[in-house]
């Protein structure tokens, strides 16, 4: 399903966030040239059908204390994959869990998890525990795990779709 | 180019009422045409102040932004995680040749032999493998793409 055109000028005119002023979705509407409540309507049917994730603040997870960003890797078993990636997603210190390619030879690891923590020694130990209690749960299912700590956010603009084509 | 952080930088000093502001701004923000007054009222703000502090807090980049955060699978685009490995003399080069696609949303510098992770966001699912091709013969090093085959739980609220 293409966006219609207003929901594709609404992403173009907030991409970057929202202005920072008393009535920023009425400033939005002016920008786009409709009523304040036709805008609202449709951002509310736009996070109800989840083409809107949220609304609010981006936190540079560094600058709020959270300095270790740990990708965490899992070859597994593609047998046992789904049942170890609900397990593993459900999981309080996981902020994002999914099934990706292997590309062999080079990457081996079918499920990713990213673990932040205050630093990567925290990470590392909670992942110890969740991989003994992995191996408890699914035994055998997981064959080889790494972690990929990041050493710098390159960038971070988030979603930037061309304001005409 | 703005967003540039390191780990070496720590984090920003913030007070108790930042904390506070960053955690109830993550998400239901009000859609009302007083959403900061609104916001502020919770937090026991004027609404000015919650303004001053947001556009602090922007500015210090501790946040990176502000606003409707989007899933554009939802409406026919693609995301699409992406890995390179990259000489180390050659990285800062490399970066700012990935940097400079639009389509590259998030760019992390990773300690794997791959060292290089970045997302890719595409209006159409076609324009992933298009625009790893572009960035194959600008860099001349390959592109390893990583699908989301499936997702299991994405939920990313940071306590402050």
């Amino acid at each position: 399903m293409a966006p219609d055109d207003l929901e594709r000028r609404i992403i173009v005119a907030t991409q970057g966030g929202l202005p920072l002023v008393s009535d920023p979705w009425g400033a939005v509407a002016d920008e786009l040239g409709i009523p304040p409540q036709e805008l609202l309507a449709r951002i509310r049917s736009m996070l109800e059908r989840g083409v809107i994730r949220r609304i609010g603040a981006v936190p540079n997870h560094y600058a709020i204390g959270y300095t270790a960003n740990g990708m965490s890797v899992w070859d597994i078993d593609d047998e046992a994959i789904d049942a170890v990636g609900e397990w593993l997603g459900a999981l309080a210190a996981v902020t994002h869990c999914y099934r990706r390619p292997r590309r062999l030879p080079d990457w081996p690891y079918n499920l990713f998890a990213m673990v932040h923590g205050r630093s990567h020694d925290a990470v590392r130990d909670q992942l110890e525990d969740i991989a003994a209690r992995l191996e408890v749960r699914f035994p055998c299912a997981c064959r080889a795990r790494d972690v990929l700590f990041s050493s710098a956010i390159l960038k971070k603009t988030g979603l930037r779709i061309a304001g005409q084509e | 180019m703005s967003g540039l952080r390191t780990p070496t930088d720590g984090p920003v000093a913030l007070d108790d009422i930042d904390r506070a502001l960053i955690n109830a701004l993550q998400g239901d923000f009000p859609l009302s045409r007083r959403p900061f007054a609104e916001v502020g009222v919770r937090q026991g703000l004027a609404e000015d102040e919650v303004l001053v502090r947001l556009q602090r807090l922007l500015d210090a980049r501790v946040l990176t932004r502000f606003g409707p955060m989007f899933q554009i699978e939802r409406i026919g685009g693609a995301f699409c995680l992406a890995a390179m490995s990259v000489p180390g003399d050659a990285f800062e080069d490399v970066t700012a040749q990935v940097n400079a696609f639009a389509e590259v949303a998030h760019n992390y510098r990773r300690e794997h032999a791959l060292n290089m992770w970045f997302v890719l966001a595409t209006e159409r699912p076609d324009g992933i493998a298009e625009c790893a091709r572009r960035i194959e013969s600008a860099t001349g090093l390959p592109v390893f793409l990583f699908p989301k085959e499936r997702e299991y739980f994405v939920e990313m609220k940071l306590e402050a």
